[in-house]
C-alpha cells in the first residue's frame, strides 16, 4: 500500500473520531466544523470529479450548492419536511439545472467555459436574490432538520456528523470507482487530448455532459446537507466568491485525486476559523499560504503523500 | 479496378484569400497506399482534415465505401473507419503506451458509460491493445508513461491507435515527420507491413518512404493537383520534375 492510500484511510479514520473526541474534551464546536468540512468536501469532490478527471475548470459550483440549499428551504417553506424528498429535489434539481447548464457551456471551452460557467451560475444567484417570496437577499430560516424519522434524527449534531459522513464516503467510493472505469478512464482521456478523443470516435460531449451532470447533482446534496447545517439558506451560498472557494479546495487538496479535495476542504476552513479568530484580514493571510502550497506542490497538499511514490498512483 | 474505398470530388477549402485545396479529386482503391506529395503549403494537412471531418470543405464531396459522408463529423467518419494519425504526434501523455492503445480500442468496443469495473482490468481492451503494441514494436515499453517514450516511439504508439481502432482507411500525416534515418526505415518497414490491409492515404515529404510505399502519387502544388499516376509516371513527369523533385528552374 502506497503512501497516499495511508494517508487517505488514516484521514478518513480520524474524520470518524471526530465527535467521541470533541464529546471527551467538552469541545461539541469541532463537530459542527468538521461536518462543515465534510458538507463542503463533498462539494469538491464532485468538482474534482469534473475539474481533475476532465479537465473541466467550472467556475459555477456554487450555484449547485444553492439550489439543493434551496430545495430543501423552500420545500420546507411549504410544510414538507420529508428528507428523502428533500435530498431527491436537491439532488435532481441540481442534476437538471447542470444538464441545462452543461448543455450550453460544454459547446465551449478553456477561458469561454469558464466564463459561461461563473456566468450562469450569477444567474442563479440573482433567481436567488429575486424570490421574495422566500426572503430574497435576506435569506430564508428553516423551521426543522430533514425528516428521516426519529431513528435518524439530524437535529443531533453527531447523528448529523455521521450522516454527512456516510454520504461522503459513499460518494468517495462511487467516485473511485467511476474514475477508473471506462467512462473514468474517457474523462481523463478528454483532458489530456480531446482532439486526440474525437479524433479516435469519442463523442466526447456527451460524456462530458454526463459528468457535468453527475458532479452538479452530487453538489446539490452537498447543498441540501449544507441547509441542514445552517437551517438557513440565502443567495450568498452561491455566489461565485464560493465556487471560487470550492475551486480553492479542490487545487489546495490536489486535483484528479478525489480524497485531496477532502484535504482541501480541511485546510481551507480549519485556517479561515483560526484565521479569522485572530484577525478580521485573515484573508490576507490564507492567499500567501494557498499560493505556496500550489508552487511547492503541483498536486496539492494530498500530493506531499505521494513523495516516493509513484507518479500516477 | 475495383469500387474505391475513398473518392473526393471537387474538395475546395479557402483561408481569407488562400485556397488551402482547390477542386482536389482523387480516388484511393482498397489495400492501395495513396501518396499525397508536394511542397509545403501545398494543402496536403488541410486535404487530410477534410478527409478526417476536422475541416468542413467548402466545395465539392467526399465518398467513402460507396456512402456520401461529406457532411458527416469527425466522429461518425471515425465511427465508419476513417482513422488519422496527426502531423505533430497526438497521443495522451499521461497514459501509459498500453493505456493510450486501450483507450482507442475502447472507441470500437461500444459506448463508454460504464462506471463500474475498473477499464485496466478488461482484458477485451489490454489484451488486443498489448497485441498491437507488440506489432508496432512497442511490446517492452507498453508499461512507461507515454510521455517519456522517444519521438519515432510516439509516432508508432500513435500507428498503434490508429490501428487500434479496426479502421479501413488510413489518414497518416507524415509518419516520419521529425525522425533520424533508422527510426524513418523502421516505420517504413511497419508501414510495408501493413500494405493491402488497409487503404492508406499517406502525407509524407521523404520521397525514399513515399517511392518504397506507394501505389500511386498524387502531386499537389498550392492547394491543386498537378499530377496523379503511377510512381513512374510521377517520377517522370517533367511539371513534377519542375515543380516539386528538385528540377527547380532558376528565378522562382
Amino acid at each position: 500500500m502506497d503512501a497516499k492510500r495511508v494517508a487517505a484511510i488514516i484521514a478518513l479514520a480520524l474524520l470518524a473520531l471526530v465527535p467521541p473526541v470533541a464529546m471527551a474534551a467538552d469541545a461539541p464546536f469541532y463537530v459542527g466544523l468538521f461536518a462543515r468540512i465534510m458538507v463542503f468536501a463533498i462539494a469538491a469532490v464532485s468538482l474534482d470529479l469534473i475539474l481533475g478527471y476532465g479537465g473541466l475548470v467550472s467556475f459555477g459550483h456554487a450555484a449547485y450548492l444553492g439550489i439543493g440549499a434551496y430545495a430543501v428551504g423552500i420545500l420546507s417553506f411549504h410544510g414538507v419536511t420529508g428528507g428523502f424528498a428533500h435530498f431527491a429535489t436537491a439532488f435532481f434539481a441540481a442534476a437538471a439545472a447542470a444538464l441545462v447548464i452543461g448543455f450550453v457551456s460544454l459547446r465551449t471551452s478553456g477561458v469561454y467555459f469558464i466564463m459561461i460557467t461563473l456566468a450562469f451560475s450569477q444567474m442563479v444567484y440573482f433567481l436567488g436574490v429575486s424570490l421574495n417570496q422566500y426572503g430574497g437577499d435576506d435569506g430564508l430560516n428553516i423551521a426543522r432538520h430533514s425528516n428521516f424519522g426519529a431513528a435518524l434524527d439530524l437535529k443531533d449534531p453527531v447523528v448529523f456528523y455521521y450522516f454527512v459522513f456516510a454520504l461522503l464516503l459513499v460518494f468517495l467510493f462511487l467516485g473511485s470507482r467511476i474514475v477508473r472505469s471506462r467512462f473514468g478512464v474517457l474523462l481523463q482521456g478528454v483532458k489530456s487530448n480531446e482532439r486526440r478523443m474525437i479524433a479516435l470516435g469519442f463523442p466526447t460531449f456527451r460524456y462530458k455532459l454526463a459528468a457535468f451532470v453527475m458532479a452538479g447533482a452530487v453538489c446539490g446534496v452537498a447543498g441540501a446537507l449544507f441547509a441542514n447545517l445552517t437551517l438557513f439558506v440565502s443567495p450568498s451560498i452561491m455566489h461565485w466568491t464560493r465556487s471560487g472557494e470550492i475551486l480553492m479546495m479542490v487545487i489546495l487538496g490536489g486535483l484528479g485525486s478525489l480524497i485531496g479535495p477532502v484535504f482541501g476542504a480541511a485546510a481551507y476552513l480549519i485556517l479561515e476559523s483560526v484565521l479569522s479568530r485572530l484577525t478580521e484580514h485573515w484573508q490576507a493571510v490564507l492567499g500567501p499560504i494557498l499560493i505556496l502550497v500550489v508552487l511547492f506542490s503541483k498536486t496539492g497538499l494530498y500530493g506531499l503523500f505521494a513523495i516516493g511514490a509513484r507518479r500516477r498512483g | 479496378m475495383a469500387e474505391p474505398v475513398l473518392e473526393t470530388s471537387g474538395l475546395t477549402k479557402r483561408f481569407g484569400g488562400i485556397v488551402a485545396t482547390g477542386d482536389v479529386s482523387l480516388s484511393v482503391a482498397p489495400g492501395e497506399i495513396h501518396a499525397v506529395i508536394g511542397p509545403n503549403g501545398a494543402g496536403k494537412t488541410t486535404l487530410i482534415s477534410e478527409l478526417s471531418g476536422e475541416l468542413k470543405p467548402d466545395a465539392g464531396s467526399i465518398r467513402f465505401a460507396g456512402a456520401d459522408i461529406s457532411r458527416f463529423g469527425p466522429v461518425r467518419r471515425a465511427a465508419l473507419g476513417i482513422a488519422r494519425a496527426f502531423q505533430v504526434t497526438s497521443i495522451f501523455r499521461e497514459f501509459t503506451a498500453l493505456e493510450n492503445v486501450a483507450l482507442a480500442v475502447q472507441a470500437r468496443a461500444g459506448h463508454s458509460f460504464r462506471f463500474w469495473r475498473p477499464a485496466e482490468r478488461e482484458a477485451q481492451l489490454r489484451e488486443p491493445a498489448r497485441a498491437m503494441l507488440r506489432d508496432v514494436g512497442l511490446g517492452e515499453r507498453a508499461d512507461l508513461p507515454a510521455g517519456s517514450l522517444s519521438h519515432g516511439e510516439k509516432r508508432a504508439l500513435e500507428l498503434a491507435m490508429v490501428l487500434a481502432t479496426g479502421p479501413r482507411l488510413l489518414l497518416l500525416d507524415e509518419p516520419t515527420a521529425g525522425m533520424g534515418a533508422e527510426e524513418s526505415a523502421a516505420m517504413v518497414r511497419l508501414l510495408a507491413g501493413l500494405k493491402s490491409r488497409f487503404s492508406v492515404v499517406l502525407v509524407e515529404h521523404d520521397m525514399d518512404a513515399v517511392f518504397a510505399l506507394a501505389d500511386r502519387i498524387t502531386v499537389m502544388v498550392y492547394g491543386r493537383v498537378i499530377a496523379s499516376g503511377a510512381p513512374e509516371a510521377i517520377r517522370a513527369d517533367p511539371e513534377v520534375r519542375r515543380a516539386y523533385l528538385g528540377d527547380e528552374e532558376p528565378g522562382c
